[in-house]
């Protein structure tokens, strides 16, 4: 006679957090930090053009690690609920917390109820304005929220470290953080902190295998910034680069002010896409 | 593209400083003629649309796929245009040079090419304009007058006159199309599309061109 199957359901619970934890653990890293221009997303990231950190809204940022299909699910279900509550009432009304809550109960959902977890962590930042920001808004209050797989949602202070090894990158970056430190600190520091990790480390990261982007609290309308080419390995190596403003927008990329003098973002220049190997999901679809 | 600032209910002005042309994303203008309240949702779903589009792909779209995209838009309004309910835009930009992996080493000009102008019927139908063009109550007159005043390879500035010109012998024979108002200050809106992208110009900055337009008409009323 065949013992019927069973397990508690702690043990249930338990084995689903585990099997979520290793898969966002055996990917690569991902920072966010806020710094005095803004929020800084850096992501080890080897492909150009499969991304893990994404413009949801004006003012909001998302960046994700694990499973790639399930995230850029998630990415695009954020856009088109920003989309569509940003166009029903007020492009204003759409903010970074209710966004990180829809995150978290569908997440939350997903854990508990499908057959799989999802393996991903998500970091949702918004970035608050340069003084003259909309109502609830003021200098200083940028809003980084971190999700897990299973749907808890941590209000962060100072930023976020997801997926891969993640203790070296928090205690290199815990030991650099300063509050109000400026793009090039905030983007060295990042890198340096990345590299602690993985193998071989410590490693010193080039910019083709990073994913750099900005939320520039000092830009109206869309402030979400891909920092790529020269203008990134410039902030990189130079360390008397002097940062403009302008040197944050790809030099390739066309800039539209949009109509109240802002300035339009310009998408990505991906090119075609590359199959990188290391991103094609294989059983254990890892980015 | 450049628009005037009147809206009308029959004989009353709804609006004396209405806009009608938008930016409607980095590369592109739209202008609009027709049912105010519709016109705005529409344009206001457009350009939510070519966004849209942008965040979840990561590229924009091409500039035939917007002009495409706006046709399905005034297509799927027949009916309500059929109860007098209409929508006329009218569309232009330059294709995206960052649209489908372009090559970032070519300069920008050549790779965005010339403007190019779509006009539409309330049917959908979308149709490339070459030169110039004009929507609206008032347009066969201004497309009377850009016909003499249209210059192929004028600069920004020339151009630019050329609009409020026209915009200006539209209101001299329409009374639907508003003319400059100088009194409160109220100015055509002028948006400008080159390959460094889309831009609203200031009323400042129309202000002076449109005031330089309402001397010489002084000096001589048929421009």
């Amino acid at each position: 006679m065949t013992m019927p199957i069973y397990a508690s359901p702690e043990q249930f619970m338990r084995d689903r957090s585990e099997y979520a934890r290793k898969g966002i653990a055996r990917g690569r890293s991902v920072v966010v930090t806020t710094y005095s221009g803004g929020v800084l997303f850096v992501a080890e990231n080897h492909s150009p053009t499969l991304h893990k950190v994404s413009e949801i809204y004006d003012r909001i940022g998302f960046a994700a690690v694990g499973r790639y299909n399930e995230f850029e699910n998630l990415r695009t279900a954020g856009i088109r609920l920003a989309d569509v509550r940003g166009f029903s009432y007020d492009r204003r009304d759409v903010t970074g917390r209710w966004l990180a809550n829809a995150y978290a109960q569908t997440v939350g959902s997903i854990f508990s109820e499908h057959q799989k977890p999802f393996e991903v962590e998500l970091c949702v930042a918004e970035v608050s304005g340069a003084g003259a920001g909309g109502v609830g808004t003021a200098v200083g209050a940028d809003q980084l929220y971190r999700i897990s797989y299973d749907g808890s949602i941590v209000d962060e202070r100072r930023f976020v470290v997801m997926g891969g090894v993640t203790e070296p990158v928090i205690t290199a970056l815990t030991a650099s953080f300063t509050q109000g430190w400026d793009l090039p600190t905030a983007l060295r520091a990042a890198v340096a902190a990345l590299g602690t990790t993985g193998e071989n480390a410590p490693r010193e990261l080039l910019p083709a295998q990073l994913e750099v982007a900005v939320l520039d609290r000092t830009v109206a309308g869309r402030t979400f910034r891909r920092i790529v080419g020269s203008t990134l390995a410039a902030l990189l190596v130079d360390p008397a680069a002097p940062v403009d403003p302008e040197a944050l927008v790809d030099p390739e990329a066309p800039v539209g002010p949009a109509e109240d003098a802002g300035i339009e973002p310009g998408a990505d220049a991906s090119a075609e896409p590359e199959p990188d190997g290391e991103q094609q999901p294989p059983a254990d679809g890892d980015t | 593209m450049a628009g005037d600032r009147r809206a009308t209910m029959g004989n009353i002005i709804a609006q004396r400083d209405i806009e009608k042309v938008f930016i409607a994303d980095s590369h592109s203008a739209i202008g609009i003629a027709g049912t105010a309240g519709m016109a705005v949702e529409m344009v206001r779903l457009f350009r939510l649309e070519l966004e849209h589009y942008e965040k979840i792909e990561g590229v924009r779209l091409s500039l035939d796929g917007k002009a495409n995209r706006l046709a399905t838009m005034i297509r799927g309004n027949l009916g309500m245009a059929m109860q007098g309910l209409a929508v006329v835009p009218l569309f232009a930009g330059l294709e995206d040079p960052s649209a489908f992996g372009a090559d970032l080493q070519t300069p920008e000009s050549v790779i965005t090419g010339p403007g190019r102008i779509f006009s539409y019927d309330i049917a959908g139908g979308k149709y490339e304009e070459h030169d110039y063009f004009a929507v609206g109550s008032g347009s066969m007159f201004a497309r009377s007058a850009l016909k003499k005043r249209y210059e192929a390879g004028a600069d920004l500035a020339t151009t630019v006159r050329a609009t409020i010109e026209a915009l200006y012998d539209a209101a001299d024979d329409d009374s639907a199309t508003g003319g400059p108002d100088l009194t409160r200050r109220i100015f055509p809106v002028v948006v400008s599309v080159t390959a460094a992208g889309a831009v609203r110009w200031s009323d400042d900055e129309v202000g002076v061109v449109t005031e330089s337009v309402v001397a010489g008409r002084m000096l001589k009323p048929g421009g």
